[in-house]
Order: C-alpha cells, then structure tokens, then sequence
C-alpha cells in the first residue's frame, strides 16, 4: 500500500474570485513545486482531481442553494438576487462557473477519501479543500460548497465511518461543527484565534454539541498573540484526549495555515514550528487510533508566498516519512517565483528568530490559554477520572 | 423588543396544596430553577426557587424550630405575592427589575392569569443577540469624538464595501473621556480594506492592538 498521494488538478486554480482577494490558489501551484524541486513529489504520487456529483454536494448542502450558486456563475443572477446566500459579497464574489469549480474541490476531498477508505493509501492529502466555513444553504467566509461537510457524511454514509475532524485554521471552523452538532458519531475539534474579534465570532469552549451529540464539539478559542508555545501546548493536549475520548475509525485535519506571525487577516503570531508539529502528531495519533487512515485537507493561509508553501510542505513530507525539510530552501525555487511575490521570500525552511518584537503579557496570555484548556477538556477528564 | 418576545409560554407550575417533594421532582425532570405557585383560576399566589430549597431544610447550626420535610407543603414556604411583569414590559425595564431587586426571574401576567417566565438567562442571552456574536461575523472597534455625525461618516464606509452590519454597540471610552468607543459586528471576514478606508478617514482603529499596550 502506498504511503500517501497528492489529490491534484490544475482546474483547481479555477476556484478564484478576483486577483486581488486574498484567497488565491496559487498556493497549491507553489506548493507543488517546492515539493517538485526538493524531490520528494513525483508524478506517481499525484492523483487527479474528480468532479462531485450533484447528489454527493446534496449530502451537506441544500438543492436550491446549488441552484443559486449554478446560475450566479453562469452570469444569470445579480448580487442582489444572491444576497440571501451569501454570494456576491466582498468576501465572496460571483465569478465564472462557480459551482462547477466549487464541485470540484468537494470531489478532490472525496477522492482523497475513497483512496484512504478503500486502502489504496494510508493518507491522502488535498490542499485544494478545507473550505470549513461554507453553511448548507449559504456561502460564508470565502467558502462557497464545505468539502469536509461533504465528506464526512459521505464518509458515514459509504463506509459507515467514526470521524474525528479536527481544524487548526486560526479563524474557528464553524460550517462543519454545525453541520454535525447533534450528530453522536462524528467529533469535531477547532483551535482557533478567538471570536471576540475575528470572523467567524462563534467557537466559545461552551459550543459542545447538543442533543445526543452533546459532548462530541471541543472548541479551543486561543488568544490573539498566542506565539508558537502556548499554541502547541494547546494542540498536543487537546488532540491526544480528544483522540483517546473519542476513539475514531478515521481521522480529517483541516491545515489552514493562517495562524502564522506574517498572515494578513489574524493575529495568533505563530511561527513555521507550529507547522512542523501539528501534521506530526496528527499523523502519530492517526496510527494509534485509526490504523492509519488520515485525510488532510487545506484552509485558510493568506500569505501565499512566505508561508503557505513551506508550511503545506511539511504535511506532505510527514505523511511519507520522511525527514523534516530544513536549511536553504532551493535556489530554483526562489529565483522562479520572486519575481511574483510582492515580498522577499524567507529563504529557508525555518523562520529567522526572533521573527517580531517580544509581545507584552506573554505570561498572561499562556495562563488565560491554559485555562481555557483546562475548561474544555474538563468534561473529558472528569469522565476519565471517575471510579470504574 | 418587548418581553413577550423572549418569554417562555410553556411554563410549568405547581399549586399551594403540592409538597416540596412535587417541587423537588418537577425541577429535576424538566430542569428548572424558578416555579411559579398558581391556585385555581390560574392566578399567582407565590413562587418557590431551586435556591429557596436548598436554603429550607434545618440544619444543627442554625437553632431553626420549625421542621420542614418532603411533605411540606408548598404555601407554607412559597414566597408570597412574588413581583411580576407583564407581556408588553420592555426587556430594558425587566433586566433593571431583575438587577435592582437581586431576583433572578420574573413571572408574566396578563388578565390575572399566569401567561409566561423570564429568567436572567434568557436576558443574557437577549444581549449576546444585541451583539450579534451569534453569526458569523468579524468585530472592529472605533474610538470617535464624541459629537453628531460620526457613526453616518462610519457606516458610509461600510456601505461602500456593501458589508452587512450585524450590530452596532456605542459605550464611553474608559481612557478618553472626550470620546466614545464604536463596536461594530460585522458578515465580513476580510475587514481589512474597510480598516484601511476607516483610517484613511482619520478614524481610530483600536483591533488589532497589542494587549495591554494600548487601553480603551
């Protein structure tokens, strides 16, 4: 069996609003070749993309929703008409063939699955999905159709999988955690930049679940000026109980990168460790539990030049297990897309230290993010503790 | 907004006749806090809370004589003619009753008869609404003078960028006493042309800031 593969379609770069908007898939490209240029992704690794069929995008989004979102990309809707949905906004503009770029990016996530769940692979990695914000009948937070929403009922439907789901954009991941918040059999965990300013505003450690899904949502709202060891203590306790609580058949990460010092929308001032640890762990722990099976998808990641790259590197080169990437970043690389990027590049794997200026109430910050820990995991860790 | 708006119509309630152990029971089974005591015609006579309970049964220490069990019934230590609201109350005049009265829920009636309850929960969660932190949406504070026109010259900026505004909260600035601060929630998650044309306009933006070094 292999190792992992690369779900990959150049039509994936056809999920874009306007040249300006920062959600740019030009990532995936930069990714890709970085990969490419330090010899670790050949053209057997990769896998193309599919499209998802109208039925498969039903199984998290509504059949008039779809509709909308089929017209306004074909030019047949205005703004105004598209409103209601959440399209046509500054946020989420219309643009050409909306939904048919938008179903791709849902079927390259479950093409990513069926490789895992049908033992072809034991991870599959499609950076192109991870669109964690998109809501059943409405877009949300540059995500048009939630590919994990997709997949994870696709997932329960088709292979009648426990899924774990776990997010580690800075911004909370609020489309999936309400899409299964009374479902018993799937466990969604967000670390994210708290609400009380950042978009989305929910993901308070008091969103649980509800019903007979109660006690399968953790949250863990960190605060802005986290820095990376605060974040890290964070995750690893948090994922390794959730883990071991929820005992899953089948593990999907979400790797928006945008937690990082450099990104434009947030302000957690992390660095490229976080990014080193997190598909680390997860790749661990996918192995304890799952025997294996991880899917990872992409997210959020606003800085697509200094950031994005290295940091989605490092999921590819866990999955495989090879050694971390350090050192000079290679010179091909740099010298082909400079030119592009409207920032010098940082030119190796590893973020100069220190990257920004110390952050006043250091101290603080880490107490109020371990309380918040303590409180989101209490209900875990008292059923743990109680006398069999 | 008006409190029958909020009120919960499906309330449950006991009579003078029935025991602390009705009370204990009902409380349990449909958790609950506040019981309102009604008679006959719907009318209400007294109100007994999860608090009250616990608060009733003797202990060694206190030297009280009067012997209260499970059959105890419920007149004998309701209190009596509880303050009430009526439907058309403004949640405003509610929560200052609630706060200046140091209670924690309120019976509504109209035409003598018992019609709903409001708890200090449901008022809580009345604001969190009034803060709109219940859909999705980013939060920009903005220190202004304090003077007329100000939040039109704002919201103009929000309009252009066609960005649906969720609320709007206007507070004094604890360290300006000349001005006040604007916090506006709002369906976007890329505020950060609307935060370029805010300070453009000269206006203050205080998020982000660093913690502690800057105070509102």
């Amino acid at each position: 069996m292999k190792n992992a593969v690369f779900i990959y379609s150049p039509e994936q770069l056809g999920y874009k609003f306007t040249d300006s908007h920062p959600f740019n898939h030009k990532r995936l490209l930069l990714t890709m070749d970085l990969l490419k240029e330090i010899q670790v992704l050949s053209d057997s690794d990769i896998i193309p993309a599919r499209v998802a069929t109208d039925e498969e995008i039903a199984l998290g989004h509504d059949q008039k929703y779809m509709e909308i979102v089929k017209k306004a990309g074909h030019g047949l809707l205005t703004p105004e008409q598209c409103e209601n949905y959440g399209i046509g906004t500054e946020d989420t503009p219309i643009f050409p063939n909306m939904h048919e770029a938008s179903a791709l990016l849902v079927g390259s996530t479950l093409q990513a699955v069926d490789y895992v769940m049908q033992g072809k692979s034991r991870h599959a990695l499609n950076l192109g999905g991870g669109l964690h914000h998109g809501f059943q009948g409405r877009a949300s937070g540059f995500c048009i159709y939630n590919d994990s929403t997709v997949a994870i009922r696709y997932m329960q439907k088709k292979y009648n999988a426990r899924v774990l789901y776990i997010d580690t954009d800075a911004h909370h991941g609020d489309g999936v955690q309400w899409a299964f918040y009374d479902d018993p059999n799937v466990c969604t965990l967000s670390i994210h930049e708290t609400g009380r300013y950042l978009f989305p505003g929910t993901g308070n450690v008091t969103e649980r679940g509800n019903g007979q899904g109660y006690g399968t949502t953790f949250n863990f709202p960190i605060d802005a000026f986290t820095e990376d060891e605060s974040y890290l203590e964070i995750y690893e306790q948090a994922v390794r109980e959730v883990f071991e609580y929820f005992k899953p058949d089948v593990v999907i990460t979400q790797n928006g990168a945008d937690a990082h010092y450099f990104d434009p929308l947030t302000h957690l001032y992390g660095t490229m460790k976080i990014y080193q640890e997190i598909p680390k762990l997860a790749h661990k722990l996918a192995h304890e539990y799952c025997d294996g099976r991880w899917i990872a998808v992409g997210g959020g990641g606003y800085d697509i030049w200094r950031v994005v790259p290295r940091a989605w590197s490092f999921i590819w080169t866990e999955m495989n297990d090879l050694p971390l990437p350090t050192g000079a970043l290679p010179k091909s690389w740099l010298s082909k897309w400079q030119s592009e990027s409207p920032v010098p590049f940082i030119p190796t794997w590893e973020d100069p230290n220190p990257l920004y200026e110390p952050i006043p109430r250091k101290l603080e910050i880490e107490e109020k993010n371990a309380q918040m820990l303590k409180k989101a995991l209490h209900m875990i860790r008292s059923e743990a503790n109680r006398p069999k | 907004m008006i409190i029958e708006e909020i009120m919960n119509r499906d309330v449950h309630s006991l009579a003078p006749s029935n025991t602390v152990r009705d009370a204990l029971n009902i409380m349990r089974e449909k958790k609950i806090r506040h019981l309102p005591i009604v008679d006959d015609t719907e009318n209400i006579v007294g109100i007994i809370t999860s608090h009250d309970l616990k608060n009733i049964f003797p202990s060694a220490t206190n030297g009280d004589s009067t012997i209260i069990t499970y059959d105890t019934k419920l007149e004998e230590i309701m209190i009596k003619n509880p303050l009430i609201g009526h439907p058309l109350d403004f949640i405003e005049e509610v929560a200052l009753t609630l706060y200046d009265s140091k209670i924690s829920c309120l019976p509504i009636v109209s035409g003598g008869k018992l019609v709903g309850i409001v708890t200090a929960t449901d008022l809580l969660y009345t604001y969190i609404e009034l803060t709109g932190a219940n859909k999705p949406s980013s939060k920009i504070d903005i220190r202004v003078i304090d003077k007329p026109g100000i939040l039109s010259n704002i919201t103009e900026i929000f309009k252009r960028h066609n960005a649906n505004v969720l609320s709007i909260l206007v507070y004094p600035s604890k360290s300006h006493k000349e001005s006040k601060i604007i916090s506006v929630r709002v369906q976007i998650i890329n505020p950060l042309s609307i935060i370029e044309d805010l300070r453009n306009k000269g206006f203050d933006v205080l998020w982000p800031n660093l913690p502690g070094v800057e105070r509102l």
